[in-house]
């Protein structure tokens, strides 16, 4: 069964606030966003008999919205989750599991207000195989396979460093991200080591924030329109690897991003080349390069040299990452759902750095350090024919 | 001198991999392999994940790999304080499997640590068990 075009997002929003946000737990921030993606639909909590989340149990979370949900999916994968409730989501509403579903993300990952442990269990296969080795969260594991990638392919730190720059020509454009501030290859360089090779400019911060979507049938948005154009889902993908980084089977490419996104190309019926707009998870500078390669986008070792040409800058040919990126829009700790939220604006043409003609977005995430992956590709009316 | 490493965290070992840190607190460096398809396999479990075989044997592997790649941490993790900038690294065994692991007996700095250098298996405490560490090679492969 195909859910391609079957299914569209009426809503989208994110928390009233993100970046630092002290005064609200991490459930506040889902039901927040819950309730502005909600009104941006033209429903109501009423309307809702679906529910996904992660980070904070969809249980939790619709109950304390006043809903009590017959979909449910608690799908947990990292900061890819959300793509991965929209890929289920389609697929629940394509065979009549659900009418409307609501996609909810709240996290204090800076505040650390109701956000509940960070690390793990002694026992598990990362507290027995990498925690002994001094490992200190994402920034000492994730980039972990930079400098093979670097050898293999001739990625250069300059260009690894040249993310973080084309990043902020968006950012600088967006009201709400958190870093602004053009910067040089030379300002990432002199930017503290945090895990040579990455430099803190190459590291994502740590922000607060939420965001939500709500899907609904296409048919029902056509009987039923609401307040925004509806964003079509035109093909998703998922795909899990490991649940260790160091156990991923080459370092210098992402299995989980291949599988992910050639389910979504093929449902989307589309190539590389029909995507107007993109979006790559970015914790860290190399996931855009990673992304464009295992993607199909450019060629092996061609994706350092194409984002430091200004190919995916303001006006170059593959706009990505145009909220800045979690480089510097913000970043939650899953940070998928922003994403999403990106493409949506891109595609109803109300992005504050808005790409012209957008028809065709697709958002790549990634879930734990290479852990899983999911894809998802929207478009206009028009792109869904 | 024995550092004190009391304080670095330490693995807690589950029914499938006892067999593993039995052979590190010895002093082994163990692996498995399936009877059935011959693959070789890290991290232990009870079946072969290419094949599905529960038939697996261990044996002990030779200790001799290759500096796969890495990342050198400027932030110390508990028990790290003395040796921050320190290279958190994946070495690939010569019987195939890749482990993350620490690299002693070297300046861990990007200057030293070349990308497939030669390397042999040591051990150290971590609480009550020993983790596999590596050095340069003494004689190279």
């Amino acid at each position: 069964m195909s859910t391609r075009a079957g299914t569209v997002i009426v809503g989208a929003a994110e928390s009233e606030r993100i970046g630092t946000v002290p005064d609200l737990s991490a459930l506040q921030l889902h039901a927040d966003a819950a309730r502005r993606a909600i009104a941006d639909a033209g429903l109501t909590m009423a309307d809702v008999d679906g529910i996904a989340a992660a980070g904070q149990s969809p249980i939790a979370v619709a109950h304390y919205l006043g809903i009590t949900p017959t979909y449910v999916d608690g799908t947990m994968v990292g900061g890819c989750s959300y793509l991965l409730h929209v890929r289920h989501a389609a697929a629940a509403i394509a065979a009549g599991l659900a009418d409307v579903v609501l996609i909810t993300h709240g996290e204090s990952g800076r505040s650390r207000v109701g956000a509940g442990p960070r690390w793990g269990d002694p026992s598990s296969p990362q507290g027995q195989f990498e925690a002994p080795y001094g490992t200190l969260g994402p920034p000492t594991m994730f980039p972990l396979g930079v400098l093979r990638f670097m050898k293999e392919t001739g990625l250069t730190h300059e260009q690894l460093a040249s993310v973080a720059v084309a990043q902020r020509r968006w950012s600088s454009q967006v009201p709400r991200a958190k870093f602004r501030e053009l910067i040089t290859v030379d300002d990432v360089f002199a930017s503290p080591m945090i895990a040579y090779p990455m430099h803190l400019l190459e590291c994502c911060p740590q922000t607060d924030g939420g965001g939500a979507l709500v899907l609904t049938s296409a048919e029902r948005a056509r009987a039923m329109p609401g307040p925004k154009p509806p964003v079509y889902v035109l093909g998703t993908g998922e795909a899990a690897e490991t649940p260790l980084v160091s156990m991923m089977e080459d370092f210098t490419s992402s299995k989980a991003f291949r599988r992910s996104s050639a389910r979504a190309f093929a449902e989307a019926g589309i190539g590389t080349g029909d995507v107007d707009h993109l979006m790559i998870y970015d914790a860290f500078a190399h996931l855009p390069i990673y992304g464009l390669e295992d993607l199909g986008f450019v060629g092996r070792g061609e994706a350092g040299a194409f984002i430091e040409e200004g190919h995916t800058s303001p006006g170059g040919r593959l706009p990505l990452n145009t909220n800045g990126g979690g480089l510097s829009y913000t970043h939650t700790g899953m940070y998928g759902m922003f994403l999403l939220l990106e493409s949506v604006r891109q595609v109803r043409g109300e992005a504050p750095a808005q790409v012209p003609d957008v028809e065709v977005s697709l958002a790549q995430g990634v879930g734990g350090m290479f852990m899983a992956a999911g894809t998802v590709i929207l478009g206009t009316q028009a792109a869904a024919g | 001198m024995v550092r004190d490493t009391a304080q670095k965290a330490a693995p807690t070992p589950t029914p499938d991999t006892e067999p593993y840190w039995e052979g590190t607190r010895r002093g082994e460096l163990r692996l498995q392999r399936c009877a059935s398809c011959s693959n070789v396999f890290f991290y232990p479990r009870s079946a072969c994940p290419r094949c599905g075989s529960s038939e697996v044997a261990w044996f002990t592997a030779t200790g001799h790999g290759r500096l796969h790649t890495y990342v050198i941490s400027h932030r110390a993790a508990p028990g790290f304080e003395d040796e921050v900038p320190y290279a958190i690294a994946v070495v690939e065994l010569e019987e195939g499997p890749r482990l993350l692991t620490n690299i002693v007996g070297v300046s861990n700095t990007p200057e030293a640590l070349e990308l497939d250098m030669d390397l042999e298996v040591d051990f150290e405490p971590r609480g009550d068990q020993a983790v596999p560490v590596f050095r340069p090679a003494s004689v190279p492969r």
